[in-house]
């Protein structure tokens, strides 16, 4: 065996290696897209935050702006308290409605950032005043039931 | 009644037989550790074996890899087509490939391929009295053969479990996209969404660091303690393969529980 060759031989597979790993983190992993430590905090209150996850993205026009960073009961109030990651180069108006939504009919749930006309903007800690929680689809059931009642009955009168 | 303690001294022996291995390995593994950083220097040992164990393993770790994904995208497809979600085959593939699939499989590979020669060359060495008369020309045999290899192992683990991970998702890409034509962007866009390069694939580059300890450990230890004969040695190797496969399994459960309880 010809040491050069081997050590080429190795020096290709350690290289192959290394590709494999960038591979990952560009290509099948979010590395480069976003990094969980630049950024600015949000903090958003939810009567109910349905299934949201910690790391579900943080969308605004269907673009992602951050990531969900940790969720939380508040003991007092017994809301869902969301914090958030903001990348820095968005910004947010004071009166942004934040709402959590599914994306398709089973996927994953985001929070969805709808900007308002406030030209004062969020700050690092700043907090969503107007949020729209989860939809739970029992709920959402027996709302639809019972309009349909109050609509029948409605119709007899 | 004799029968009875019959039986019960001979689960007392095969208890006191496995303590014994057990302390031996601890042992060897500390007297291993000792001779690991002054060896370091050579390069050119380490070289040679991580040749012999990482690209002569290159081949069977990506066609292995390959197919594996390509498995994985036709059954995942299956099941997905039935609740609409086929998109989410690029998560479904990457997300079992890059936390259990590659570590696993490449490691269980690694340890039927070059452990197991390992184990073989070794234990070789000791039946023809190489290791001996290396002690009498004041080489230390744990330092000049064994110790490169154990390094070679931990080396040599990962980057074959990376390299699987990724030949995999190739091969899901090939038959996911290419054949049965789910949208390209959806199966990389979903992928990339769920998986978390810190979370899932440093894991499972850590978890085939362990089993790159495990295998390389139990790989040299068998070779060096197997019965100087051709019946020792084949069953050395067979040991190695055996108890590396079971070793890694059970490491796997132990390091999925500690790394993933807390996630969600």
């Amino acid at each position: 065996m010809n040491r050069s060759r081997t050590n080429l031989a190795v020096g290709f597979f350690v290289a192959l290696g290394m590709a494999a790993v960038v591979f990952m983190a560009l290509k099948v992993g979010n590395l480069a897209s976003f990094d969980s430590s630049e950024g600015y905090q949000l903090e958003a209150r939810f009567d109910n935050i349905g299934g949201l996850k910690v790391r579900a993205p943080v969308k605004s026009a269907g673009v992602v702006v951050g990531r969900v960073e940790a969720i939380y009961l508040d003991g007092e109030t017994y809301e869902g308290v969301v914090q958030i990651r903001i990348r820095p180069q968005y910004r947010f108006s004071n009166d942004t409605i934040a709402s959590i939504l599914t994306s398709g009919l089973l996927g994953e749930q985001y929070l969805s950032l709808e900007a308002g006309g406030d030209p004062q903007y969020l700050n690092d800690g700043g907090r969503f005043t107007k949020t729209q929680s989860a939809m739970v689809l029992e709920k959402l059931i027996a709302q639809f039931l019972y309009s349909k009642a109050s609509e029948g009955s409605g119709d007899r009168k | 009644m004799m029968n009875v303690l019959d039986l019960i001294e001979g689960l007392g022996a095969s208890i006191t037989g496995s303590l014994k291995r057990l302390g031996l390995l601890a042992r060897f593994f500390i007297n291993l550790l000792r001779v690991i950083a002054p060896m370091l220097k050579r390069v050119d040992l380490h070289i040679k074996q991580i040749y012999f164990v990482g690209v002569r393993s290159l081949a069977i770790t990506i066609v292995s890899g390959l197919f594996v994904g390509m498995v994985l995208a036709v059954q995942g497809y299956e099941v997905l087509q039935r609740f609409g979600s086929v998109e989410s085959l690029g998560s479904l593939v990457a997300l079992s490939l890059v936390r259990e699939l590659g570590p696993v499989v490449a490691a269980l590979l690694f340890a039927g391929r070059a452990g197991s020669a390992m184990t073989a060359e070794i234990g070789l060495m000791v039946a023809t009295e190489q290791i001996a008369a290396m002690d009498m020309m004041a080489v230390n045999p744990m330092a000049r053969v064994i110790a490169p290899r154990f390094v070679a192992s931990i080396i040599a683990l990962p980057i074959l479990a990376m390299i699987f991970s990724t030949a995999g998702i190739i091969g899901s890409y090939m038959v996911g996209v290419e054949l049965i034509g789910i949208d390209s962007g959806a199966f990389w866009s979903q992928m990339r969404v769920s998986v978390d390069f810190r979370v899932d694939v440093l894991n499972g580059l850590y978890k085939a660091i362990v089993f790159g300890i495990a295998v390389g450990l139990l790989s040299v230890f068998e070779g060096y303690y197997s019965a100087p004969t051709a019946e020792g040695v084949s069953s050395a190797t067979t040991r190695t393969v055996v108890i590396s496969s079971l070793t890694i399994l059970v490491l796997d459960f132990v390091l999925t529980v500690l790394m993933f309880r807390g996630l969600n």
